[in-house]
């Protein structure tokens, strides 16, 4: 794709969070944080492209140590961000 | 099936947007989330199966590896310590972008300027977040650290680092990109070393969002559509926290960063003549409390520190159900150490969340409030921000608690808030002081409830 495509998705993109970010109620502003965390570690794709040659270059290494700190960033952010939800709770019917 | 992967992009980027949309209330929460991992799942299984990865098996086997160390640190981390928790991810994710630009230009890739971009904004997420991570954790003094030339220093750095960026842009030379990625490593650290405890939900926001730009640039590296939606939406979203952050603050990012409040303010407010505040027992506050018809609760970080919030759901249970005492609690945007703060410890403690109100939606149920519990916040109630013209917090929003019949302050000591501001409320006539810790005060009271 060219760079004006991927621009055009760039500003589209920005518009979309924009909203949607301000639609998140203030008391979650935590787990948002943890989840925009996690979801941020999705450039684990542009590591698992770096690690995928077939021969080990530095290059190749260098992929394989950022999966393993993207994996950690995106496995630990959804975890954390699920503990933080189940304990939002509604009021007990009495 | 170049077409058919873009297909499945543009699918996990709306599974994505679909589970920050899902905050928008507690009760569609977590079924967002489990969305989210799901397009995470989706999105690195199609990219290990693409034409583009010839090699699957150490790649995934260091996924699952990493992932298991994520989730290991995820589960046993304590509710007391998520701010740092979040702060060492975010530094993981930053440093993942340093490496992968390292690895794109070592292994020839001719994206410089995207690259660079990478790796800068990376490297400060990286850096920033483990200093962050270190005065959460207390390793390093919270307090605001100044040193001399902080400005000149940090400045001439951003000014190395531009000139490095050029160079490299035009020499291609890799030595130069490695001297780049060092020097915004070290500026993250000066830039985060002198921020003050009380400023971190600002700059956790900032270092959030910069873990989304640098994906950002990675994507247009890389020519990866997915990492530019999702990069984005992360950096909106760390930027309208730290926005919704700086406002209920009253102040400008700049000033945040640059180190705050100024000591001429400081000294200026300690001036002050000596006034008597008034203290209180428990046995006081209980009895008071007993008669109210309404009662709002205030916490701040003095809370989260004493971890007061289990026995304060006691006691708003005891005067909901035994005296049937209206309780409410308030929050203000920066009360804690991140945005959201109070209102995970609050739901921890088992707290409904219908109980739990902003400070946008209560401030005017204050004037019917017969009892205002403030228990470890300070700067938050200070009505100065309302009056005083001069005083450096002017203009920040603030709970008005001031107008509720009578208020009670938890507090160790009557020293003043993070700002350095004396807050006149504590010698006001309807303000009774209860010295100590806020978790053994509000035990003696719930114990003073259950006998009466």
């Amino acid at each position: 794709m060219d760079f004006w495509s991927l621009l055009t998705i760039f500003c589209l993109a920005c518009f979309v969070g924009y909203f949607v970010v301000w639609g998140v109620t203030p008391s979650l502003h935590s787990p948002l944080m943890s989840v925009t965390n996690a979801i941020s570690g999705i450039i684990i794709i542009g590591a698992i492209i770096s690690a995928g040659t077939p021969y080990f270059t530095t290059g190749k290494i260098l992929g394989l140590c950022a999966i393993f700190f993207a994996a950690i960033n995106i496995f630990g952010g959804f975890i954390l961000s699920y503990r933080m939800l189940i304990m939002f709770k509604k009021k007990e019917k009495k | 099936m170049s077409g058919f992967i873009s297909f499945i992009n543009i699918i996990t980027g709306i599974m994505f947007i679909l589970a920050i949309r899902g905050l928008s209330s507690p009760q569609t929460a977590r079924q967002g989330n489990l969305i989210g991992i799901f397009g995470m799942i989706i999105a690195i299984i199609t990219t290990l199966f693409s034409q583009q990865v010839n090699d699957k098996v150490y790649p995934l086997i260091i996924t699952l590896f990493g992932g298991g160390v994520g989730i290991y640190i995820a589960l046993k981390t304590k509710m007391t310590s998520l701010p740092q928790t979040i702060a060492i991810f975010n530094g993981l994710g930053g440093l993942s972008a340093v490496f992968i630009a390292l690895a794109s230009i070592i292994s020839g890739s001719t994206s410089y300027l995207d690259n660079s971009i990478g790796i800068i904004i990376g490297g400060i997420a990286f850096s920033g977040s483990m200093i962050a991570f270190a005065k959460l954790q207390g390793i390093i003094s919270s307090q605001i650290t100044k040193f001399n030339h902080q400005h000149l220093l940090n400045l001439i750095l951003t000014f190395c680092i531009l000139s490095l960026l050029f160079i490299f842009i035009i020499s291609h030379n890799p030595i130069i990109f490695y001297i780049l990625g060092i020097s915004t490593i070290i500026l993250g650290i000066l830039l985060v070393l002198p921020i003050g405890g009380a400023d971190m939900p600002v700059i956790i926001s900032i270092l959030n969002s910069y873990s989304g730009w640098a994906a950002v640039g990675i994507g247009f590296s890389l020519n990866n559509v997915l990492l530019i939606i999702v990069g984005s939406i992360v950096g909106a979203s760390g930027s309208i926290l730290s926005y919704i952050m700086v406002k209920s603050m009253n102040r400008s990012l700049l000033n945040v960063i640059t180190g705050g409040l100024s000591d001429f303010d400081r000294l200026q407010s300690n001036e002050a003549e000596t006034k008597i505040a008034k203290p209180a027992n428990a046995r006081d506050a209980a009895f008071i409390m007993e008669n109210a018809n309404k009662i709002i609760i205030v916490p701040g970080y003095g809370m989260a520190v004493a971890q007061a919030q289990y026995v304060l759901k006691e006691m708003a249970e005891i005067l909901q159900n035994k005296y049937h005492v209206e309780v409410k609690y308030a929050i203000h945007p920066v009360a804690g150490r991140m945005p959201g703060h109070m209102n995970v410890l609050l739901a921890e403690a088992n707290v409904p969340y219908e109980d739990v109100f902003t400070l946008d939606d209560i401030n005017r149920e204050f004037i019917t409030t017969d009892v205002a519990y403030v228990i470890g916040a300070n700067d938050i109630t200070n009505p100065l921000a309302k009056t005083d013209i001069s005083s450096p917090i002017y203009g920040m929003p603030v709970l008005d608690v001031e107008k509720s019949k009578t208020i009670f302050f938890v507090k160790r000591s009557l020293a003043n808030g993070y700002s350095g501001i004396e807050n006149p409320l504590f010698f006001a006539e309807n303000t009774l002081m209860l010295y100590g810790d806020a978790k053994q005060i509000t035990e003696q009271i719930v114990t003073n409830l259950e006998n009466d």
